[in-house]
């Protein structure tokens, strides 16, 4: 595989696998979470949670980049406090994960928070009344219950975050090694004489991991399925 | 002891109850929408009633004077629900295993082993939920509620959804719940059949309040308080199996009358509930002869009371013991029936309670003695 990618193109591979690695790992818990909150809680502000949750699939990935930057640059309100407890975001490879992770989010809450509402909310009950906590019964019955959704959802995610562009280029800029992911170095590619050649290298290697993730997620789902809603064990 | 009082509105309809249920199965009775669903949700804490008091055993599960809640998995109730609701990605055995892990070190819990045994599901014990019948299903979830150490069984209507014969499987463990276990029961049902069969105590509830509540064999014979229709107005009467016949009849011991209907598989000497639904008897002021029936009791007139069609319901105090029968005014009329007067009921059909289910009682184990061939 080095053979045929050049360092480069190989060092990006690397980078977007790493990036969207940990903005799924990280979003996931928060994902969970607030798709729950969204599928079975009535509470005051829930409609605001669901638009904040959908902002960034309705806004310019530009804007929620440089909203990313405003408060996570190392002048920002969050990031400043951060940078204090030796956390950086911006121009750096987190910052990227952070970028993916924000423009996956809602992604992967609308496909975990479908597989939580299908989850027959009288198995709640029945968990309740034999003695299960909510916590408990979310771990016991609805998580397990939900999982299929839950793969799906990582994995929509994970691949959403592979092909993300506007915002992490607004927010991290576009750093060879460092920020330089995938859809990067095709663009940059593009940009300079003779670089059409690596570019279709790159193009090829996101068509077969985009296939494989879905491939994956399918087979997961399937598999998963059989082993919640079965006939046997 | 449970005792419940509370009040909750819902739109259109206001739920109002006072009850105390004792040991035993108490059933809660009535049509549905009359709200018996909602009061056994509010005693499971499912539902908040608007104000109230509702304790167990004396420890307050809810009141609203002092504005105590307490949630429903810390009630240790075990309900018994409808459609049996059974984890379906669990397997049957960690199902029944799933309240016992919540339930507190030293409650007190019926052995596993014996609760499996009594519900027949020891076999099922790897299979998941999708892979049950209906029937299965239910027991399963009779053994899960069991099974969570629980102060009370709640079941809501839990043949509602079965078929005659699945109901008529899982009768009998309602049955033995009631008789081996120790743990008192609230049963929904708008069943006459099924309460008559398994209630201790029965609370009658109309348009979400309480229209009567006594032992069940009083209330059933008393139909100035039945809150169902004359078509499934019935009573409910305890007799002994005294022996069995070889011409394929066996002999019951009502009061010391004989009562005869097709053998059933029951020992001698064994008490039984035998159901006598009001359609199926027949009332003569002397003693008939030359009648084919062979179950006849004598007994005297306790009332008559005339409904608004052209029926009558009277009440006949008899050695086994109260039994209804309906007629029409006509007939009360014309025989001159009125409270004291001598009488003689003949019983059509007796159904026993391992086949008394649905509203006729006309089941395989039913029984018609007089038509039998001899």
């Amino acid at each position: 595989m080095t053979g045929w990618l050049g360092p480069e193109e190989w060092q990006a591979v690397a980078l977007s696998l790493k990036v969207s690695f940990w903005a799924t790992l990280a979003s996931l818990p928060p994902g969970i979470l607030a798709a729950h909150a969204l599928a079975r809680w009535r509470f005051p502000g829930r409609q605001l949670l669901n638009g904040l949750v959908h902002l960034p699939l309705i806004l310019p990935p530009v804007v929620t980049g440089y909203l990313l930057l405003i408060a996570f640059g190392t002048r920002g309100p969050v990031g400043g406090f951060l940078e204090d407890l030796g956390i950086v975001f911006a121009f750096r490879w987190t910052g990227a994960a952070l970028a993916a992770a924000v423009m996956a989010f809602p992604l992967m809450v609308r496909a975990i928070r479908l597989s939580i509402e299908a989850v027959d909310a009288r198995l709640d009950q029945a968990g309740a009344t034999l003695g299960a906590s909510p916590p408990w019964v979310f771990v016991t019955v609805t998580l397990p219950m939900a999982l299929p959704g839950i793969v799906a959802g990582a994995i929509l995610g994970f691949a959403k975050a592979m092909g993300e562009f506007g915002a992490t280029i607004t927010f991290v800029s576009n750093i060879p090694g460092e920020t330089r992911t995938v859809p990067m170095a095709i663009y940059a590619f593009l940009q300079v004489p003779g670089g059409t050649e690596p570019a279709m290298r790159l193009v090829i290697v996101s068509v077969v991991i985009a296939m494989s993730a879905l491939l994956l997620s399918e087979w997961l789902g399937r598999a998963v399925a059989a082993r919640v809603g079965g006939s046997h064990a | 002891m449970l005792e419940v009082a509370l009040s909750h509105r819902f739109a259109g309809f206001a739920l109002d109850v006072d009850f105390t249920a004792p040991p035993g199965i108490t059933a809660l009775f009535g049509r549905s929408g009359s709200g018996k669903t909602s009061i056994i949700n509010a005693v499971a804490g499912l539902l908040r009633p608007d104000a109230g008091r509702i304790t167990a055993d004396g420890r307050v599960l809810f009141d609203s004077a002092q504005g105590a809640f307490l949630p429903p998995h810390r009630r240790r109730l075990g309900y018994i629900f409808q459609e049996a609701r059974l984890f379906p990605h669990l397997t049957v055995r960690r199902n029944l295993a799933y309240g016992a892990w919540f339930a507190p070190r030293h409650a007190l819990r019926e052995p596993r082993d014996r609760v499996i045994e009594m519900l027949g599901i020891g076999h099922l014990l790897d299979r998941r939920p999708a892979a049950l019948s209906g029937g299965e299903r239910q027991r399963v979830a009779i053994g899960r509620a069991v099974l969570s150490a629980p102060r009370l069984i709640l079941a809501d209507e839990p043949l509602a959804s079965l078929d005659a014969a699945r109901k008529a499987e899982i009768l009998p463990y309602f049955e033995r719940l009631r008789d081996e276990l120790s743990v008192p029961m609230l049963y929904v049902s708008h069943s006459a059949a099924e309460v008559a069969r398994l209630a201790t105590t029965v609370i009658a509830i109309e348009a979400g309040r309480v229209s009567a509540q006594g032992q069940a064999a009083d209330l059933f014979s008393d139909p100035a308080i039945l809150p169902l229709g004359a078509r499934e107005a019935g009573a409910i009467l305890t007799a002994r199996v005294a022996r069995h016949h070889a011409d394929g009849l066996t002999e019951l011991d009502a009061g010391g009358h004989p009562l005869f209907l097709p053998r059933i598989a029951a020992a001698p000497g064994r008490a039984m509930r035998i159901r006598v639904a009001a359609h199926e008897v027949i009332l003569s002021r002397h003693r008939p002869e030359g009648l084919s029936a062979l179950n006849i009791l004598p007994g005297r007139v306790l009332t008559v009371a005339e409904g608004q069609g052209p029926g009558a319901m009277v009440t006949l105090e008899t050695p086994a013991g109260r039994l209804l029968a309906r007629l029409t005014k006509r007939s009360a009329a014309l025989l001159e029936l009125r409270a004291g007067v001598a009488a003689h009921a003949i019983i059509k059909t007796v159904s026993v309670a391992p086949g008394d289910i649905g509203a006729g009682g006309d089941t395989s184990e039913a029984a018609r003695a007089d038509q039998m061939p001899r």
